[in-house]
């Protein structure tokens, strides 16, 4: 139901600062995550791991592990099924390799024993004979003819001859005549840009108990953004049939798209299969970075025309993207939110990925736009810079608004965009000023947003309270606001409302915790759900005071008669309602089950101020600010907390993570120590303007709020410290040695 | 794997030489732990240190003092006196790692370690100190300069631990600082470090100068040209710069994750020149 047909509403509950459901388990420690679980007869599991970053596997030799004391079941690649589709087979093999090894960490073989101690003792029994090859890791190079091939067969059809069998997806967007936007421009800037892979670096690493019994039938418990994306895959990957596994979800301590697909369930699911007992896989730190997916590594190059009036004239981008040692079809992604803030005559941007011998790429946060973003928007400064104009103004003079043809083809409803640059613009950020040595930078972010297949009950319990049981893992929050969102459409207290997560065989299929979709698709759902429950509240009512139904009205969390022959009678609470429903027909329940469309794209605007020292290379980053439209705020603090975390990880990515591997692609900084995530010490407090422009899609206006606050960090970062240094950086992370080394160039 | 507990030093040295197998030493475990979480060492013996009379103690002695090998990093920082006396030693040890990780973190244990990026090690080399080491035929005492001999390699036998170390009484007008560079503000391990102590003439120029890098060479690195152009100068612009070039020119450093050759080696001068200007405003000097 679209906004624009709903009444015009004042918020009860909707936009409160609620109390977190989940505040007192976690802090308390009663919260289970993915390594809390355990089963009586439990096993432990291990996996072993490819050294190498591509090999042939001549052999493996399992015999003395099986044989040592206490070791239950060992498993490779063979142990899982053959027949199912391409992308599932990819997912098969990432867990357990077939053939070949792919990447350094690939897993090889597992173990499920009495003890850890001995399953990873047996693990050191395996004698795996590889036949080392050559690998490549870097994109560029794997593009090349002469590249090493990852996976023979791949390609996709139109890649041109002179191009590696590696480049595996192709993509092409845009409208208009670029050339001849580029003769009318004033100044062109024509750049290339790499971004390295940066892992989502979630706090609990990937973890789950597995138990099949003799029969087939199965139960797993893992950490992870979606339980059936989980069941259909491990199903697939077993042979099993879908009911005969049981998925349910744990707590979740994060997971930003890396916890979208599955590591470690299927292995843990073989290894039990084989064992006839439980078998518990709990990944370390090592593991999480050497196995499971960071985003994609980049290179891209990126060519704008301008005219002295800051008007752009075209863009394109080619955009050559790696998903690691599988197909990635993450770079159409980049290649169509590239230039979506802008409102272009001509634009074309071109996608390519190629295959490498890095982990399979997982989903971060808006996957793909961050990198093609961070480029465009750093052309686009840099224009400004050489042009002498305001980078905010040049913003606001190209945005797109409602019915702009947006550069990936379809034309935009009501966004937020302008007035996010408005809000901006006015903020005493902008116009606050900057010492010597300083520099303020400025990106624009966008993200599609998703709706997808949800599927929500709710049930009016005798005692007045409401239950909610819906599909999504609480990843930032939602628990709370889908309760919010009941009790608003209920018209009753928030504290009256629990919402909690079913598992796989409570409730039909629900779609992965992804694409910011949650608090947008669920929310819709749950307020549906309460509009059929409202429905037959309503009808109870009518039966008990002997009127037509529609003669039935709800106000307020209480039925009440409404037009001229409903006659007089005192509102029913629904308490009332409830307390009464076994005699009136039995218990009330409402439900929603749909494939959400409607989602709302989300814009976002941030601004940064840094400091560099010239004679390190360091960059402080001194002030930040964060525009973003979020429709509407169901709970405010969840909102600022995402656009906190999304500017955090953004500017780890710009400043200092990255994914380092060895000439022969063996990656040296699988921990928390080389891996640099921003501390606590290395962030300014980060400023959150929440704009409110409802998405006519929702019913509440709501609008995702995930992703789009990880997609202006890179460039705003970029725009500030190439403004502080005086030379423009073009390689992220903008890391002290790599600064220093473009101020010492510089001289 | 066993652990002991032992009360003395004499007892200790006795558990180390007796065994035959792999030994480590355990004073804060801030380092061992890691190790025995990473497999890279599986000991057969644990000696922990903490135990033994006096090791958690910080003594007054010769105008100086005697810091038993088991204090902690969060009790140097809480000891008034020593804080005064050697700012820059404590400074050092009070950027290992976190809260939590000072709280058992000790200076003897980042010393015998053997990381070339330790760094509690320039600030003690800086200041002359002196480790006491207990060992089979009885107590030696060797000078912390001489103690780290490569990566992961001391001049500590493996049958000695260190008891104490010994920072000195230092003359009026003296001052010290520490300075590393990590890419981020805290919970990192140094690219470049430098220690700087100073004591000053009543004139203000520099009477006497100890130049110690760390994180640029296989040990840390004690510049003596680097002194040699302090001494006799106040830290001016052009002394600086001779300092600087000094500094840069004495190290010997790796190409690793944590940063290149080139960018340790300039940074390494960058950090003697900024700490030489914090140690002499602490020795009351003004330019
Ligand atoms: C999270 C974290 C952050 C860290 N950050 C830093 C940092 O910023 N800078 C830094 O320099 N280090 C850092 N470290 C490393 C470590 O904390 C320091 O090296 C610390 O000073 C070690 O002291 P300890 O008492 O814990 O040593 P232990 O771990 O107990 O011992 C270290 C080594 O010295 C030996 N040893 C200890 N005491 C004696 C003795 N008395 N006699 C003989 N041998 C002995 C041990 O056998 C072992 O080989 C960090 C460690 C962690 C876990």
């Amino acid at each position: 139901m679209a906004f624009d047909t709903e009444p015009k509403r004042d918020f009860k509950v909707v936009g409160r600062r609620v109390a977190r459901p989940d505040g007192i388990d976690k802090v308390t420690g009663r919260a289970l995550y993915g390594a809390d679980m355990s089963a009586p007869g439990m096993l432990m599991g291990a996996i072993l791991r490819s050294p190498h970053a591509h090999a042939e596997i001549v052999s493996i030799d399992v015999t003395a592990a099986v044989a040592l004391d206490g070791v239950k079941a060992v498993v490779t690649g063979a142990d899982f099924a053959d027949a199912m589709d391409a992308a599932t087979a990819d997912v098969r093999d990432n867990c357990l390799a077939r053939g070949k090894v792919l990447y350094d960490g690939h897993a090889v073989a597992a173990v499920a024993a009495a003890s850890g101690a001995i399953a990873r003792a047996a693990l050191d029994l395996i004698k795996v004979e590889y036949r080392v090859l050559p690998s490549v890791t870097d994109v560029d190079l794997a593009m090349r003819a002469d590249a090493p091939v990852v996976q023979a067969g791949r390609a996709v059809e139109v890649v041109p001859v002179g191009l590696s069998e590696n480049v595996t997806d192709h993509c092409e967007f845009g409208h208009g005549d670029p050339e001849a936007g580029f003769a009318a421009a004033d100044l062109v800037i024509d750049r290339s840009f790499t971004t390295a892979a940066t892992h989502q670096g979630y706090i609990e690493p990937h973890a789950c108990l597995a138990s099949m019994g003799p029969d087939g039938k199965a139960d797993l418990w893992c950490t992870t953004q979606g339980q059936w994306a989980v069941r259909t895959a491990c199903s697939a990957i077993l042979g099993m049939r879908a009911s005969q596994l049981r998925v349910t979800a744990s707590e979740i301590g994060g997971g930003f798209g890396g916890k979208t697909t599955v590591f470690i369930e299927p292995v843990a699911l073989a290894l039990s299969r084989k064992a006839g007992r439980p078998v518990k896989i709990v990944m370390s730190r090592t593991e999480v970075f050497r196995a499971t997916g960071p985003t994609v590594a980049s290179s891209i190059d990126v060519k704008i025309g301008m005219t002295k009036e800051g008007r752009i004239t075209a863009g394109t981008a080619t955009l050559r993207y790696t998903g690691g040692a599988f197909p990635c079809g993450t770079v159409a992604m980049g290649a169509q939110a590239a230039f979506a803030a802008y409102d272009l005559a001509a634009v074309r941007t071109f996608g390519w990925n190629a295959l490498t011998n890095r982990p399979k790429e997982a989903a971060y946060r808006a996957p793909g736009a961050p990198q093609a973003i961070y480029a465009v928007e750093s052309v686009v400064d840099e224009l400004c810079q050489k042009l002498a104009l305001d980078p905010l103004e040049v913003r606001l003079l190209n945005a797109a608004r409602e019915g702009t043809r947006s550069s990936y083809g379809p034309t935009f409803e009501a966004i937020g965009l302008e007035a996010t640059l408005e809000a901006a613009k006015a903020h005493p950020h902008y116009a606050a000023p900057l010492a010597a040595g300083q520099g303020r930078g400025l990106s624009c972010g966008f993200w599609f947003n998703f709706g997808g297949n949800t599927s929500v009950s709710l049930t009016i319990n005798t005692d007045g309270t409401v239950g909610i049981t819906e599909g999504n893992p609480d990843i930032g929050g939602s628990r709370a606001a889908i309760s919010q969102m009941a009790a608003e459409e209920l018209g009753i207290p928030y504290e009256q409302v629990r919402t909690v997560i079913a598992d796989t065989s409570s409730l039909g299929h629900n779609d992965v915790t992804d694409g910011s979709r949650v608090t947008f698709a669920v929310g819709l759902a749950v307020i549906k759900a309460a509009r059929d429950a409202i429905a037959k509240m309503c009808a109870r009512v009518a039966r008990i005071w002997g009127i037509d139904p529609e003669a039935v009205e709800w106000v307020d969390g209480a039925a009440r008669p409404t037009g001229p022959n409903a006659g007089t009678f005192p509102p029913m609470t629904l308490a009332e309602i409830a307390a009464l429903s076994f005699k009136t027909g039995g218990p009330i329940a409402g439900h929603h089950e749909s494939n959400a469309d409607g989602a709302g794209v989300s814009f976002g605007v941030h601004l940064v101020d840094v400091e560099v020292d010239r004679e390190t290379g360091a960059t402080k980053v001194l002030r930040y600010t964060v525009f973003q439209d979020a429709g509407k705020a169901v709970q405010p603090d969840y909102v600022e907390g995402q656009m906190q975390g999304g500017a955090v990880q953004g500017i780890g990515w710009a400043l200092n993570e990255e994914y380092i591997h060895d000439a022969e692609g063996h990656l040296l900084n699988p921990g928390f120590l080389d891996y640099r995530v921003p501390v606590a010490s290395d962030l300014p407090p980060i400023e959150a303007v929440i704009l409110e422009i409802p998405n006519p899609g929702h019913p509440y206006g709501v609008r995702g709020v995930g992703e789009t606050p990880i997609v202006p960090p890179l460039a705003a970062i970029a725009n500030a410290v190439s403004r502080a240094a005086g030379v423009r950086l073009t390689a992220l992370p903008m890391s002290p040695p790599r600064v220093l080394k473009a101020l010492t160039a510089q001289g | 794997m066993r652990y002991a507990r032992p009360e003395t030093a004499t007892e200790a040295v006795g558990l180390l030489a007796n065994e035959a197998g792999v030994t480590r030493v355990l004073a804060g475990g801030t380092d061992v732990l890691v190790q025995l979480r990473a497999g890279s060492v599986t000991p057969d013996l644990i000696v922990d240190i903490k135990r033994i009379a006096g090791l958690r103690a910080i003594t007054p002695e010769a105008g100086g003092f005697r810091i038993g090998a088991a204090v902690s990093g969060a009790e140097l920082g809480e000891h008034a006196a020593l804080c005064a006396l050697w700012p820059g030693v404590v400074e050092g040890c009070n950027l290992i790692g976190s809260t939590q990780v000072q709280g058992r973190a000790t200076m003897a244990g980042n010393l015998c370690n053997g990381s070339p990026a330790a760094d509690a090690v320039p600030g003690l080399v800086a200041a002359e100190a002196t480790a006491r080491i207990e060992g089979p035929t009885g107590p030696r005492e060797c000078a912390v300069a001489d103690i780290p001999t490569g990566p992961g390699k001391t001049a500590v036998q493996r049958d000695e631990i260190v008891t104490s170390i010994f920072l000195p009484a230092r003359p009026a007008r003296s001052g010290d600082a520490y300075l590393r560079f990590i890419p981020r503000t805290e919970m990192d391990i140094a690219v470049a470090s430098a220690a700087v102590n100073l004591t000053l003439a009543t004139d203000g120029t520099i009477a006497a100068a100890r130049v110690v890098l760390g994180a640029v060479a296989p040990t840390v690195v004690l510049v003596t040209e680097a002194a040699t152009a302090l001494i006799g100068n106040r830290p001016d612009a052009a002394t600086l710069a001779t300092l600087q070039a000094a500094c840069s020119a004495a190290c010997n450093p790796i190409d690793d994750k944590r940063g290149t050759a080139e960018f340790r080696t300039q940074v390494a001068g960058v950090l003697a020149k900024r700490a030489t200007l914090i140690a002499y405003a602490r020795a009351g000097g003004s330019l």
